[in-house]
């Protein structure tokens, strides 16, 4: 935690370290980010991060897919797949769209809300090196075996880890262990990083920025914040008794001591269905940014959309057993949380239709980030449709542990946060590259992406109703299935292939893209003030917030018939930065680089190996923990504050 | 120092000092981790398949006297603060000082009930009393020695000079997080020890 000691003295460890400091002082070099605490260079650290992992979750679903193509084909052995199958669930939920969202939390929300950076910048930095290195644990586990003779290592329970799937004695081995402390270690980052976010949001807006003035991705990350802080720790407990169970013979989940598997179940889904929520909120707000810059209207029915997003985290709450209908819990509990589900359905459905109010009438332009932005749109309707099916318990009886289940979470969280996410990169990544994104190659990438995308998904739910079961290795012919696989199969290689042309348009555009400027956009909001890349004090002066939607006030007022006109010629671009000579930033004094998050970041993996291998290194982890947190609490944090 | 960014220096938009409002961002946070522990041994009381059960084994009186010693520490919390609010460092010291060896008066405490316990039988794994009464009991022990050297650290840094009335703030959040740990046992011994089916 940040502290202000009246400082008397260096400590000896930042002193050994002083070469390597200055570097990083001076914005240079390997070392300036490793040491960063600047809320953007962490938010790229998230996203290119992710973006690796979701390469990686990425090919274990085409392994997957490769294995389904035809029945009975031998690409993958049962064990195989089991295990690839989890990971690539765990991945994608913990390791890419949880991190793309915090990227853009980081990236996006002190430029929003008028900050120059977060509210506990060494935290915020503590955070990412966290994900990074639960992200990096979580994998290792593959390696635990000897994996060049066809054997993984990788947790083989699913990404629910159902007990007593997960019990030692039907997975032996170390990979639910793994897989217990990597989420354990990956809910830490989160945790700090909601809380962070909170405060920052909370605490730090510019004058006149009120809360009904923030821009809604801001509002999402707040309601987001706030759910990962209360749904972590549910979390956190369940794998702790997984832990306890598995390491040290504890009888939580073990029936022969009268232990109820079921406690598992509702835990995790207690923890789970916010989670759903923590997926899909910033995808939301972040559509809410582009809808109305691409439809040059405000959004339809601000005070809606925000208070549906915060209703959809409070009832998120009350969902959780509609994951568990055929548990058994009897048609009291299964009638009161079927109707709870379809009321969640009201909140999201208000958020679809004032997104195509917004769009009703506007002057649209369809560039790539409004194209992604509409798809968002329109694919989360179709798995928002599906989940209300879900809600109806007879109904779910069928669909229960079916490939309809799978097509349902994949249009909500592929069409709705993938799709959302890339809207995301198309519309504001130009803000810290400073490179526009091609536009042609984003649409090749949008199309390809969504006729892929349906190909894939849209037959799982046609596989699903015909009874083909989930998180089988294979399937023999003759049931109906196998035409509809075969499509998934090719659906998936067509995304693959929309990814790649994604990865060539953004490095094409870092070397030959055009100069993305302060505003490429007639953006609305405060980020279109500053320049692409901001430097990295944000603001030369923080703006001074008199309206929703600022930039635009500045730059627009409307005519008797409420078109936009210019206020005034030549005053549309940085107008906010009229006066504001560049002093290069003397005088402001940013939070100093620190190398104490990365080393306080690193007990918790070596804790972690200490636990299942060896009880000494969990000593060695704690140790470095404490040095990490004492020299954190003890260098001074800011620039100047050094005596 | 108006721009500096961070924690120092600038008028938050709630008025609330950053750190503190963290503080109690994170208690929050706290509380469903502790009701998820809570709900898991209420949730398995009387479940065990066999003994030990705690009507076995909890001795009330000792245990009172502990949690006694708990509260009371809460007491010179308050004191402490309320030194280095008037800008008694010496004052803060003795009342820290004696707030964390409460602390530890109650972990021994604790450690001796824990070896009392495994002596008569109760291990981690012999039921399902023994799994959610340790990992329940234990985790709140393990907060209250991470708060004693949160204090032992306040203490060991105010003998450098370091702590004064401007920056009482440290010792108030070390306070917010000692009370919640407190509050969090009484919930504990009402809920485990006292209310026995």
């Amino acid at each position: 935690m940040a502290t202000e000691w009246p400082q008397t003295r260096k400590t000896g460890l930042a002193d050994a370290l002083r070469g390597a400091r200055e570097m990083a002082d001076q914005h240079y070099g390997i070392w300036s980010w490793i040491a960063t605490v600047d809320h953007k260079r962490i938010g790229l650290m998230y996203g290119v991060t992710a973006f690796i992992f979701f390469l990686t979750g990425g090919i274990e679903a085409l392994l997957l897919r490769t294995q389904l193509v035809v029945p009975n084909a031998g690409v993958l052995n049962a064990d195989q797949y089991n295990r690839i199958l989890t990971m690539h669930g765990t991945t994608m939920v913990f390791l890419v769209i949880m991190p793309l969202s915090a990227a853009f939390f980081n990236l996006m929300t002190p430029l929003m809300i008028g900050a120059r950076d977060v509210a506990f910048p060494r935290l915020n930095a503590f955070s990412y090196w966290v994900f990074l290195a639960g992200g990096i644990f979580l994998n290792v586990s593959f390696f635990t075996k000897n994996i060049f003779s066809g054997e993984l290592g990788a947790p083989d329970c699913g990404w629910t880890c159902y007990s007593t799937l997960s019990s030692k004695a039907f997975s032996p081995g170390h990979g639910v262990d793994f897989w217990a402390l990597g989420v354990q270690i990956l809910g830490i980052a989160s945790l700090a990083s909601g809380f962070n976010f909170i405060v920052t949001i909370l605490n730090m807006r510019a004058p006149g920025m009120t809360l009904f003035r923030m821009p809604l991705f801001v509002w999402m990350t707040l309601v987001t914040s706030f759910l990962i802080i209360f749904a972590m720790p549910v979390i956190a407990v369940a794998l702790f008794e997984l832990i306890f169970d598995r390491l040290f013979n504890a009888n939580f989940f073990n029936p022969d001591k009268g232990g109820n598997p079921l406690l598992w179940q509702h835990m995790f889904w207690l923890f789970g269905h916010p989670e759903v929520y923590i997926l899909i909120l910033p995808a939301m707000g972040i559509v809410s940014e582009i809808l109305p810059t691409f439809s040059r209207k405000p959004l339809f029915g601000y005070p809606f959309v925000v208070f549906s997003g915060i209703a959809i985290g409070f009832m998120s709450w009350g969902v959780w057993v509609h994951h568990m209908y055929t548990t058994g819990l009897g048609t009291v509990a299964n009638s009161a949380f079927g109707i709870s589900t379809i009321l969640i359905g009201v909140p999201t459905g208000v958020k679809v239709l004032n997104w195509m109010a917004t769009m009703w009438g506007g002057s649209l332009n369809l560039k790539a980030p409004m194209m992604f932005a509409v798809g968002f749109v329109a694919m989360f309707t179709i798995g928002g449709l599906s989940g209300v099916t879900h809600s109806v318990v007879p109904s779910d009886y069928q669909q229960q542990d079916t490939y309809y289940v799978v097509a349902h979470f994949h249009y909500v969280l592929f069409g709705g946060a993938i799709f959302a996410l890339f809207a995301g990169f198309y519309y504001w990544l130009p803000k810290f590259t400073g490179k526009l994104l091609n536009d042609r190659l984003g649409q090749i990438h949008f199309w390809l992406m969504l006729i892929g995308f349906n190909l894939t998904f849209f037959p799982m739910h046609v596989s699903g109703l015909l009874g083909m079961p989930r998180r089988i290795s294979t399937y023999s012919e003759g049931q109906g299935w196998d035409f509809w696989n075969l499509l998934s199969t090719i659906g998936a290689f067509t995304i693959a292939t929309s990814i790649l042309v994604f990865i060539i348009n953004f490095i094409y555009s870092l070397r030959r893209g055009e100069a993305a400027g302060y505003d490429p956009w007639d953006g609305r909001t405060l980020e279109w003030t500053i320049p692409s890349p901001p430097p990295h004090y944000n603001f030369e002066k923080i703006p001074v917030v008199h309206a929703r939607d600022p930039f635009w006030h500045e730059k627009y007022t409307e005519d008797e018939e409420g078109r936009p006109i210019p206020v005034v010629a030549g005053a549309a671009n940085g107008h906010e930065n009229e006066g504001q000579e560049d002093h290069g930033g003397h005088g402001i004094h940013m939070p100093s680089p620190s190398y104490f998050p990365l080393i306080a970041a690193l007990g918790f993996p070596i804790m972690a190996t200490g636990l299942i291998y060896d009880y000494a290194l969990v000593a060695v982890g704690a140790a470095v923990l404490f040095v990490g947190i004492y020299g954190w609490a003890l260098e001074p944090a800011t620039e100047g504050e050094e005596a | 120092m108006a721009q500096a960014v961070g924690t120092a220096h600038l008028e938050t938009s709630t008025g609330l000092d950053n750190r503190k409002l963290l503080m109690w961002l994170f208690l929050g946070s706290e509380c469903l981790f502790f009701g998820s522990l809570i709900a898991a041994y209420l949730l398995y009381r009387d479940r065990s398949v066999s003994g030990p059960h705690p009507g076995d084994l909890f001795d009330i009186p000792f245990t009172s006297v502990s949690a006694f010693v708990l509260l009371m520490s809460s007491v010179s919390m308050v004191l402490a603060l309320a030194a280095i609010q008037r800008g008694n460092v010496r004052g803060m010291q003795i009342w820290l000082f004696t707030t964390a060896v409460l602390g530890l008066l109650f972990l021994s405490g604790q450690a001796f009930e824990f070896t009392e316990f495994n002596h008569e039988g109760l291990s981690l794994s012999t039921n399902l009393f023994g799994t959610t009464f340790f990992v329940l009991t234990g985790f709140h022990g393990a907060h209250v020695t991470i708060g004693v050297l949160i204090l032992l650290s306040l203490f060991t840094v105010s003998l450098q000079g370091r702590i004064q009335q401007k920056n009482s703030l440290n010792v108030e959040l070390a306070g917010l997080y000692w009370h919640f740990v407190d509050i969090v046992w009484i919930v504990i011994f009402t809920l485990v020890y006292l209310i026995q089916p």
